[in-house]
């Protein structure tokens, strides 16, 4: 049930941050994340409601500096994330004890997902199905286009934060499984094998729920019976299906008739 | 002729800077007006202030009920920004211009569809309407641009320097096109260039920090200068060319 919630959550979060090139920004969130693990493990809370907070804040901080300070997007992201990572090594070591989890959130361990983890998965999956098929017009065309978006409604900077928000908690949700290091792998692989067959945006996340699916299920199998790392065997699976489907799509198009191109006045 | 909106001593700035300063103005049905003038002499601000992404800092801009909450506006924009590699149809772009009169929620009913397919038809884009953009040419991206402007029947037809924007091969069409359009709608033309507008709208908005309304398409250089723009008629070899005077 686990890998089935992570991958619908993976499917519609990736598909929006692929198509809106948002992959470098994810990326930020889920490293800057780690602080809220390490304030998590000095608090005495649990790290991943520590996450949740911290990679809101970071998702939230990078899209207000970048918009209202006129700071450039990669380099808040650069800031962030440096300083998530930071703060998480710091609070580690003031911890006192040993932490035995540490390198099940840096690097992901299904073994350590708990029932807790799959019912937050879960109520994650139901909230992006509805806000996905509610306002899928929205999102497709504010993505596609902000500043036409902006001409028609009042609501783009609501709808930008809302979504990145629920980004950040599917990257957080989805940490035990694959560790923030390797975490937005999982969001950004399964998309990219979608888009090598299909242009339509509601199919591109079918496929993708599908690949990450297949995807994390053969991780999983391959990794039990090899006795080898749960996450980034996921991860690796996941890269060989996008090799494996890159080599199909190159095929099949050198194989294809060719049709009279609609490019032939591009340079006009 | 019924009025769409006015404009009454409305001023704009950026930064504290005065862009447009006490305009009055008035735009009716089945107008076409040439939004005239400098760089940086506001017409883009202009735009902007109709479709309510700036705001004035004095004055007003009164709609009449088609283009309350501008739900009959239909803008095609200087630099379309839209991400071409996008996974996005050529129909889904025209179609995401009937969010001008949806709002938040969005379906798309029967009805929509089947103006998509009017529009792609009228706009020869049925080969392409499930392509990719980044699969269209020049021409047709900018058929789908204008199709997006379109699609929701606007009262008014916003257009931000198309010239930069149309190329050569199907100037023609688009011009006979917004002839065609000027029967059902106004159109607001913004351009640099009156060689190329003036044998097509019926009026001008000489806009240079104020707004000079100018209701003949035949304009003299005399008269551009007494509206406060800079614009001189100049020739190019034997073609008698009227532009603006940093044009090379």
């Amino acid at each position: 049930m686990g890998a089935l919630f992570a991958s619908i959550t993976a499917g519609l979060a990736g598909t929006y941050i692929v198509s809106k090139r948002m992959v470098f920004l994810s990326g930020g969130i889920s490293h800057a994340s780690f602080g809220g693990i390490g304030i998590g493990y000095f608090a005495g809370i649990n790290p991943v409601l520590g996450a949740a907070v911290f990679s809101i804040l970071s998702a939230l901080g990078i899209e207000y500096l970048s918009v209202r300070h006129k700071i450039r997007e990669d380099s808040a992201i650069g800031i962030l994330w440096a300083f998530g990572m930071a703060t998480g090594i710091i609070f580690i070591y003031l911890t006192p004890g040993y932490t035995p989890n540490l390198m099940g959130y840096l690097f992901g361990s299904i073994l350590t997902v708990t029932n807790t983890d799959i019912i937050a998965l879960g109520i994650m999956s139901l909230i992006l199905i509805i806000y996905f098929g509610v306002f899928y017009r929205t999102i497709l065309y504010l993505s596609f286009d902000e500043m036409f978006a902006r001409t028609y409604s009042v609501y783009v900077n609501i709808f930008k934060y809302v979504t990145t928000a629920l980004v950040a908690l599917t990257i957080v949700l989805n940490i035990r499984m694959a560790g923030v290091v390797l975490v937005i792998s999982l969001l950004t692989i399964p998309p990219n094998i979608a888009m090598l067959f299909t242009k339509v945006y509601s199919r591109i996340i079918v496929l993708s729920v599908i690949a990450g699916f297949a995807g994390t299920a053969a991780g999983y199998i391959v990794a039990y019976f090899a006795g080898i790392p749960v996450g980034a065997t996921i991860i690796f699976t996941l890269s060989v299906i996008w090799g494996a489907a890159k080599y199909i799509n190159i095929v099949v198009k050198r194989s294809a008739p060719v049709k009279s191109s609609a490019t032939g006045d591009r340079n006009n | 002729m019924a009025c769409l909106f006015e404009m009454h001593s409305l001023s704009a700035s950026y930064d504290n800077n005065i862009v447009l300063q006490d305009v009055n103005f008035r735009v009716g049905e089945n107008d076409f007006i040439g939004v005239i003038g400098p760089n940086g002499g506001g017409k883009t601000t202009l735009l902007k202030i109709i479709l309510g992404l700036i705001k004035p800092v004095k004055g007003t801009i009164v709609f009449n009920s088609d283009l309350i909450d501008r739900t009959g506006i239909g803008y095609l924009p200087q630099n379309p920004t839209g991400d071409i590699n996008y996974p996005v149809t050529v129909t889904d772009v025209i179609l995401s211009g009937m969010m001008m009169r949806k709002k938040i929620i969005s379906r798309m009913s029967f009805s929509d569809r089947k103006r998509a397919g009017e529009v792609i038809e009228e706009l020869g884009l049925t080969e392409v309407e499930g392509s990719s953009l980044n699969e269209l040419s020049g021409g047709q991206l900018q058929r789908v641009y204008l199709g997006r402007a379109i699609i929701a029947n606007p009262k008014l037809l916003l257009l931000d320097e198309p010239g930069n924007f149309v190329d050569s091969a199907f100037e023609n069409d688009f011009y006979e096109k917004l002839k065609d359009l000027n029967n059902r709608m106004a159109i607001l033309m913004v351009s640099h260039d009156i060689g190329i507008i003036s044998s097509h709208v019926k009026s001008y908005a000489c806009v240079n920090r104020g707004l000079h309304y100018h209701p003949s398409s035949e304009i003299t250089n005399e008269q551009l200068l007494a509206y406060g723009c800079p614009i001189q008629l100049i020739t190019h070899g034997e073609v008698p060319h009227t532009v603006l005077k940093y044009h090379n």
